[in-house]
């Protein structure tokens, strides 16, 4: 039996807690599309791409007129690009860059995700030429974005990966520069990736996904954060139980969501990622939440606590929520993305360091993170294994986005618009890492992956 | 409110009506929903912090609009009324609140 009140609560959600589904992603693999003429496998991407999401857009919004929950971005993740283009007889996969732009513009999805590598353990020729190729493709394209892999918990780091990855960021800045630096904004670098996340810029097709899927990320810090608030002088039981009712409700929407898409679409139902994904609307920001915890700004002592118990409530609400639970999976800590961590960056509350002992706790990682332009690529390297080793040590999925602001300085911001909101610009250390990046090899995996 | 089970003919809409307290409003929205001949089941309002909410259940099995065209009929209507006005798939609220 529905009441009135479970009825007002959920049209409440959708209308004054922003409460949305944030991404319906197809999954697409494009193992089948590799040819030696690259104009041939071009051909055969834009093709399989354009026939198999030709009505993702249109089923997203009939299913947000069905159901009155606004499903934000409808979006696209493919097989790694540099598997599919290691059979091309080409060094330059910019071409393929332009394919999934193009097919992606045609199918009227908003980001295309599988411009990637994986190179935990070393390079292949694809690998190297996919990379080679990353600051051009992101600079020339709209839609595309681009993820690599440099370290795992069973193999280790790549530093050689790290350090050319730091190289790259570096010059995608350059690249785009004209535009704040937006390349960056779609380059991540990844520790331990899933292959089934359904949020950009991240998200490719892994290689063990079937043929064609649909995954979902749900969204709800808003609703989130106005639960907390109703338990404002009660222990921390009642808090995480809280959230964790909280976090089920959101899921259970996610999950009704990508069943029906899916049984629109005709494919497979993947997973939902349970992610609290903020976006820079006011009331839409996990730094809110944790504030609505008690702490008077995000980033103060408290935060990573605080953080901890959200990130775990979430979980254990939205994995009774859905059959299948995947992707990240978490609580997002984006600084350009939300408008408490934009505050409390500005007020000098929340550092990089502070930022990054918060990323042992949560889902994702140094997240849209705006430093000085004149940052070595050796820092930013730096930065990235740092990174990189807190996913590799506590067996988690950590990542880097991290734009260097050309010409800009601490106290200025990048300002992206839309979902990727303004980035104040963050100090850096200054003290050299140049040394330490350069050395090359790996970095050996920990004791605990011998668990065999 | 009724007893709405998963899979009873599962066609039912739930329309909400939020807004500031006016004459006639549950008539303007019961007529629209005569006229696509959409059955009536169960309504119920409150009055939630001076605003005007009501919940009606209807069954659309033998409408002659879908859904989306029925929406667009009550927001064009609640813009007129100045309340606003939705329509969502019972499905929403029984996945959200109903294990």
């Amino acid at each position: 039996m529905l009441t009135m009140k479970e009825i007002l609560e959920t049209i409440r959600m959708v209308q004054e807690e922003n409460l949305d589904i944030r991404t319906i992603t197809m999954g697409i693999s494009l193992r089948d599309c590799a040819h030696p003429d690259p104009k041939v496998a071009t051909g055969k991407i834009y093709d399989k791409v354009t026939r198999l999401a030709e009505r993702l857009v249109v089923t997203g919004e009939e299913i947000e007129k069905e159901y009155g929950i606004p499903i934000v971005n409808k979006r696209i993740s493919v097989t790694p690009i540099s598997m599919v283009a290691e059979a091309s007889d080409t060094d330059d996969y910019v071409i393929f860059a332009k394919a999934l732009d193009e097919a992606a513009e045609q199918v009227g999805v908003n980001f295309i995700g599988g411009f990637s590598a994986l190179v935990h353990k070393g390079f292949t020729k694809g690998d190297r030429i996919l990379i080679d190729s990353i600051p051009e493709a992101l600079d020339v394209t709209h839609r595309v974005c681009s993820s690599v892999n440099v370290a795992t918990t069973k193999d280790g780091i790549n530093m050689d990966a790290v350090y050319r990855m730091g190289q790259v960021v570096v010059e995608t800045a350059r690249r785009t520069a004209d535009r704040d630096g937006l390349g960056c904004a779609k380059l991540v670098v990844f520790a331990n990736v899933p292959e089934d996340n359904p949020f950009m810029a991240g998200a490719f097709h892994g290689v063990g996904e079937p043929e064609c899927v649909i995954n979902v990320g749900v969204s709800g810090p808003g609703v989130v954060k106005n639960a907390v608030e109703k338990v404002k002088d009660q222990d921390f039981g009642v808090l995480a139980d809280t959230v964790k009712k909280t976090a089920f409700k959101i899921t259970r929407m996610g999950e009704l969501v990508g069943r029906t898409a899916a049984k629109k679409l005709n494919v497979p139902f993947g997973i939902v990622d349970l992610s609290l994904a903020p976006t820079p609307a006011v009331g839409d920001s996990v730094a809110e939440v944790l504030e609505a915890m008690g702490l008077e700004r995000c980033g103060t002592h408290g935060t990573t606590a605080a953080l901890a118990l959200l990130n775990d409530a979430v979980k254990k609400g939205g994995a009774m929520a859905s059959g299948y639970v995947g992707g990240l999976s978490g609580a997002f800590i984006p600084v350009s993305e939300d408008a408490g961590m934009i505050r409390a960056v500005e007020e000098g509350v929340l550092t990089l360091e502070k930022l990054e002992a918060m990323t042992c706790v949560c889902s994702v990682g140094l997240d849209m993170i705006a430093v000085p332009g004149d940052t070595p690529a050796e820092t930013i390297a730096a930065i990235i294994a740092d990174e990189v080793a807190i996913g590799m040590i506590n067996m988690k999925t950590t990542a880097v986005r991290i734009i260097p602001a050309l010409g800009k300085k601490v106290g200025d911001s990048v300002e992206f618009g839309g979902l990727l909101g303004k980035a104040p610009v963050m100090p850096v250390k200054q003290a050299s890492s140049s040394l330490f990046v350069k050395r090359g090899g790996r970095i050996p995996a920990p004791i605990h992956s011998l668990k065999n | 409110m009724k007893h709405l089970k998963k899979g009873e003919g599962g066609n039912r809409v739930i329309i909400s009506v939020i807004g500031k307290d006016r004459v006639g409003i549950i008539a303007e929205v019961t007529t629209i929903l005569q006229q696509s001949n959409i059955n009536v089941l169960d309504i119920s309002q409150t009055i939630m912090q001076d605003l005007f909410a009501m919940i009606l259940v209807a069954d659309m099995n033998e409408s002659k609009v879908d859904m989306a065209e029925l929406k667009d009929l009550l927001i064009a209507k609640g813009e007129e009324l100045g309340v606003r006005i939705d329509a969502q798939h019972e499905d929403v609220f029984l996945y959200m609140h109903r294990i």
